[in-house]
């Protein structure tokens, strides 16, 4: 457990971020944006995912080693979305 | 701070600590492949049938979604102090904030099921009941419901499983001589219980605020 020096209070005020951020998310969904709402309800729920991973899960304090294996699972899913859209939206019809 | 015991396989605190992370986050990985690869599918008929899925998507209970989104980061925060806890060997905050979480895991369930009664009380169900008289492109309607149910369905799945993992846990640091030396463990749990925390923070967008 050695390096994990982060306090309570920061546990706290990451929460309140992650929260300011759902009602954010929740304000954008009433204004009807389009199809920009897409991209800025996912922009935010990366924004969360980034928050919660570095923070509660530690990334912050993690080894190289241990950073890699945690983006080892979204590069995968990066080449499985990106090589399934190329074929899905350059067909013909 | 603390008194991890050593297995003999180690040469010490911080290499079990790394090992046990990355073990976990090599099955995190596995977890975003498995959820990714529903997510491709729900983005593909997405694109296909923008318009059918955000009719679908208006009769869902969005006010459900919300409040259990607030139930899951609420929980969250209570699993990151468990596991904060966990690495001092407190054994009376662990066991609070662990049945903290707990209560709100099982708080998101208990709303889920609501939620899918509901649902399944406006035939909204795949399947026989399917009764979308609203719907000018039935078909892909049905499928935004499938994957509706096939997505919240795995999550509450994965919840059911955390919460009774927590619960294993409130029962070992209650009886346990040295709650530190389960601080390890304790993170990778909190790991998992974030992972699934995440999953969720993507689901709700995705399926409640379509329109």
């Amino acid at each position: 457990m050695s390096g994990i020096s982060l306090s309570t209070t920061s546990y706290r005020n990451v929460s309140i971020v992650l929260f300011t951020l759902l009602v954010v998310t929740l304000v954008l969904a009433e204004l009807h944006l389009g199809p920009l709402a897409w991209v800025a309800a996912l922009v935010i729920a990366c924004a969360k995912t980034v928050l919660v991973a570095v923070y509660f899960m530690h990334l912050r304090f993690a080894t190289p080693l241990t950073r890699v294996f945690a983006l080892a699972g979204v590069v995968w899913y990066v080449i499985l979305l990106g090589l399934t859209l190329g074929d899905v939206l350059t067909r013909a019809h | 701070m603390t008194h991890l015991a050593i297995a003999p396989q180690f040469d010490d605190a911080a290499q079990q600590h790394e090992s046990a992370a990355l073990g976990m986050w090599a099955f995190l990985a596995t977890e975003v492949l498995f959820f990714g690869g529903l997510l491709t599918v729900y983005t593909v008929y997405r694109m296909a049938h923008p318009a059918a899925f955000a009719e679908a998507s208006s009769h869902l209970y969005t006010w459900i979604g919300a409040v259990n989104t607030v139930v899951l980061l609420l929980s969250s925060w209570t699993m990151a102090l468990a596991v904060h806890a966990g690495a001092h060997g407190e054994r009376a905050r662990i066991i609070r904030m662990l049945a903290a979480t707990m209560a709100l895991g099982l708080a998101f369930l208990l709303l889920k099921a609501v939620e899918y009664y509901l649902d399944f009380h406006d035939h909204l169900v795949p399947g026989r009941a399917f009764r979308p008289d609203w719907s000018t492109n039935a078909p892909a309607a049905q499928m935004f419901f499938i994957l509706y149910f096939i997505l919240t369905g795995m999550h509450a799945a994965h919840m059911l499983v955390g919460v009774l993992v927590v619960a294993c846990f409130v029962a070992v640091i209650r009886t346990t001589p040295s709650p530190a030396r389960h601080a390890n463990a304790l993170e990778l749990v909190g790991l998992y219980w974030h992972f699934v925390d995440i999953v969720w923070i993507f689901l709700f967008p995705l399926l409640y605020l379509v329109a």
